[in-house]
């Protein structure tokens, strides 16, 4: 024979899945979001998005040039779903350069200084998201009105949340019925007409979203269903128990960043759990704490705090919360 | 709803180029290279010698102790040495060369056409009988046959599986099998039914066969206690322990054995050999290869007598295609890449698969992104991402008590990696290391 055979050991096929075309069905799965977002918020959301992605895939850039002297991975896809999910959890008339600082933080210090991708234990997006809220608190609670393509960057007209709504309002004590009518009906908010980040707006988009990667095969049910189904379980009781000092579930799983969280940011592959049992808990855990910081702590959204101490718990439940094995337990049928 | 089993497993594309293309027999080779060893199990004794006459279905080295198996002369010609050769693994070992003179068959073998359905020996008989004539497991773990049809006192077998999965990517043999030789492995089940004394036997195919599930299942109708059952196509269904959880449900326990759960699974291949040996008195000494590929000019299944080089059998599929990067021994997923064409057909080869250059190199390994694709993909419900991790930094006392050693080797984790990660190849490295100081262990 004039040529040499390759030998390897098996399997010897593939199958065809790549990181890249992960990220890249995940961004196809956030364009209805985004598509939403611009209709609503106008040239705000195409800025915010444009700076953010920019500035992740720069920074990501820069440091694995200059600083790892590693080769360059930016083509993963990996930061460009960071800049976008940074870009949706943020207000779409904030100034440039907080932008360019939230993306510093979640590239180069949530995720390069732990070794790139695949090594960070928290989730990038939500760690430059949660040090934007603690460090311009005010850039980044005043939510423009969703006023369609109009409405222009910086000018914008801004107003609460429904959340915010309700948290002030309960806390001056107005009956809850007064205040739901303050805010958009559930019709609205599921279209996603009402103050808010820019990419969690739309319960629509966001859950045309999710069918997508759950068709791609890309993210499993399991978190997603148990974060919403916590919630929901959780804030019916606290309802039921006093409807009158607590919204409703359907409420609580439209406003904020319940979807965005649950179907996006909260099924993170880096920062999530590995298998189904420890991504049900995860999923719960994260659930119950938003809940908890809603109705009881001092702001009025929770999702991000949520899913970044339930990340904590990751490693522990990676250790410790096993798949149960086939031929465990002896079962005869 | 179509049963299958519950947990992991993967779709690769099925490719199977050639189950439209009937056996053909292939031409008797010059010379034959025939291993002693050709089983699970210890290797044959050599009883020929250098010189020796040898006829078609002789035997020429004897099975040594209980698990081991015979090896039959597959072609009448003359010993021309007894010497080590390279087997498809690419080890070497005692192989017995024959250089062939016509093609003379013992005369107990009857060659009629004619299918005989009465069965007329005792269930010992049959056991001796399938030792004698060097059955094993055809389906490519080469189990000796009669291992499995004893059934040791205080264990009970309720049911026979057939495996008529063919899971496999590519390959058709036992497809092929199923549609030409039907009657005969369908009286082999009801023998192998006589010898393990149960009642039922379930065959599973995939529902990729629907003509294979037709054609059996109408034949069936005519035997006793045979129920043939279409499966959903997911890989690795024709694993022992998937294929037992699939049809009866139950769940083979870690480290033991189908007879433990009342279930012995042969496959169909093996169940044509069995009906040749005990109603024909044919020793195994030819089988089905399925010789197939993209870029190959007449890709089929051949009946091939064991010893004949590759290089025959892909001269007789239209010979070697420029493009070729890559021959493999088996299927694409279990496969072994062998490294040159001068290695023999073996009793457990069932396929050839050629692969072009392009698809015989793997991709550059990115970092692992903790997808959980490679647990959610492991039908054994193992973490195959914290085993090679473990294996890698060789914690094996950690690879051990994660329960590497239940790994089976299918291959699901490897092939869904998106990140291209040698999952397997770790795992591997790990489970021998593990078993090898677990031996060390038992021996202080």
């Amino acid at each position: 024979m004039s040529y040499l055979l390759n030998v390897s050991p098996s399997p010897h096929m593939h199958g065809k899945e790549s990181t890249q075309k992960l990220m890249f069905n995940v961004i196809l799965a956030l364009i209805p979001a985004f598509i939403t977002s611009v209709f609503y918020f106008g040239i705000g959301a195409i800025i915010v998005t444009a700076t953010s992605v920019a500035s992740c895939l720069l920074f990501e850039y820069l440091i694995q040039r200059f600083i790892l002297k590693k080769p360059i991975s930016i083509t993963d896809g990996s930061a460009l779903v960071t800049g976008i999910l940074l870009a949706f959890n943020l207000p779409s008339n904030i100034p440039v350069l907080i932008i360019v600082i939230g993306s510093f933080i979640s590239i180069a210090v949530a995720k390069m200084t732990f070794g790139g991708l695949g090594n960070n234990p928290f989730n990038p997006a939500l760690v430059g998201r949660v040090f934007m809220l603690i460090s311009f608190p005010v850039q980044m609670t005043s939510w423009p009105v969703p006023k369609g393509f109009g409405t222009g960057y910086t000018d914008a007209i801004t107003g609460a949340t429904p959340l915010a709504i309700i948290k002030e309002g309960l806390k001056n004590g107005e009956p809850l019925s007064q205040l739901m009518d303050k805010i958009p009906t559930p019709a609205q908010m599921f279209l996603g007409n009402m103050g808010g980040s820019m990419g969690e707006v739309a319960a629509i988009a966001l859950l045309i979203g999710f069918i997508y990667l759950l068709i791609k095969k890309v993210i499993t049910w399991h978190i997603p269903v148990s974060v919403i189904g916590s919630m929901a379980i959780f804030t019916a009781i606290l309802w039921l128990v006093n409807p009158e000092k607590n919204a409703n579930p359907m409420f609580h799983i439209l406003a904020g960043g319940v979807l965005l969280g649950a179907i996006f940011m909260a099924t993170d592959y880096v920062t999530s759990p590995m298998n189904s049992r420890s991504m049900i808990i995860y999923g719960c855990g994260i659930g119950i704490i938003t809940v908890i910081i809603r109705v009881w702590g001092a702001y009025p959204e929770g999702v991000s705090f949520a899913i970044l101490v339930m990340n904590a718990f990751v490693p522990l439940m990676n250790a410790y919360i096993k798949p149960k094995r086939f031929g465990e337990e002896v079962k005869n049928g | 709803m179509l049963k299958t089993f519950p947990i992991g497993g993967v779709h690769p594309p099925e490719n199977k180029l050639t189950s439209d293309i009937p056996i053909e027999y292939l031409p008797v080779p010059e010379t034959v290279v025939i291993p002693v060893l050709q089983h699970i199990g210890s290797p044959a004794n050599p009883v020929v010698n250098k010189g020796d006459l040898v006829k078609t279905g002789q035997i020429i080295a004897s099975g040594k102790g209980f698990v081991s198996a015979n090896i039959h002369s597959s072609v009448s010609g003359k010993v021309n040495k007894i010497d080590s050769a390279a087997d498809s693994t690419g080890y070497k070992q005692i192989a017995v060369y024959i250089d062939v003179e016509g093609d003379e068959w013992l005369d107990t073998i009857d060659r009629s056409k004619e299918i005989i359905r009465e069965i007329k020996l005792t269930p010992e008989e049959i056991v001796k009988r399938c030792f004698e004539s060097g059955i094993v497991g055809l389906g490519g773990a080469t189990f000796p046959s009669h291992v499995k049809l004893t059934v040791p006192s205080g264990k009970k077998c309720e049911v026979l599986i057939i495996n008529g999965v063919e899971c496999e990517p590519y390959l058709t043999s036992d497809h092929r099998l199923m549609l030409e030789k039907g009657e005969e492995i369908l009286t082999g089940v009801t023998i192998l039914m006589k010898a393990l004394k149960v009642e039922k036997a379930m065959i599973g195919i995939e529902n990729n066969k629907p003509d294979a599930i037709n054609h059996i299942t109408k034949l069936a109708s005519e035997f006793k206690g045979i129920t043939v059952y279409p499966l959903k196509v997911k890989y690795p269904q024709g694993a022992e322990k998937q294929l037992i959880k699939a049809l009866t449900g139950r769940e083979v326990p870690s480290g033991r054995l189908p007879l433990d759960v009342g279930a012995v699974v042969h496959n169909v291949g093996t169940a044509f050999a069995v009906y040749e040996a005990v109603q024909k008195n044919k020793p195994l000494f030819e089988r089905v290869v399925t010789v197939t590929g993209k870029s190959l000019s007449k890709p089929g299944n051949y009946m091939v007598r064991t010893g004949t080089p590759l290089s025959k059998l892909i001269e007789a599929a239209g010979g070697l295609p420029d493009d070729t990067g890559k021959i493999i021994n088996g299927g694409p997923m279990m496969g072994k890449a062998v490294c040159n064409t001068d290695v023999p057909v073996v009793k457990g080869m069932s396929g050839v698969v050629i692969f072009p250059d392009i698809e015989s190199v793997r991709e550059e390994i990115k970092p692992c992104i903790r997808c959980a694709k490679c647990v959610l993909a492991c039908p054994l419900n193992l973490e195959p991402f914290l085993l090679m991790t473990v294996s890698e930094l060789g914690f094996f006392e950690r690879a051990e008590k994660e329960r590497i050693t239940d790994c089976m080797e299918c291959g699901s984790c490897s092939f869904t990696c998106p990140a291209n990660r040698p999952l397997l190849d770790y795992i591997r490295l790990g489970k021998s290391s593990v078993i090898k100081m677990a031996r060390e262990r038992n021996l202080k």
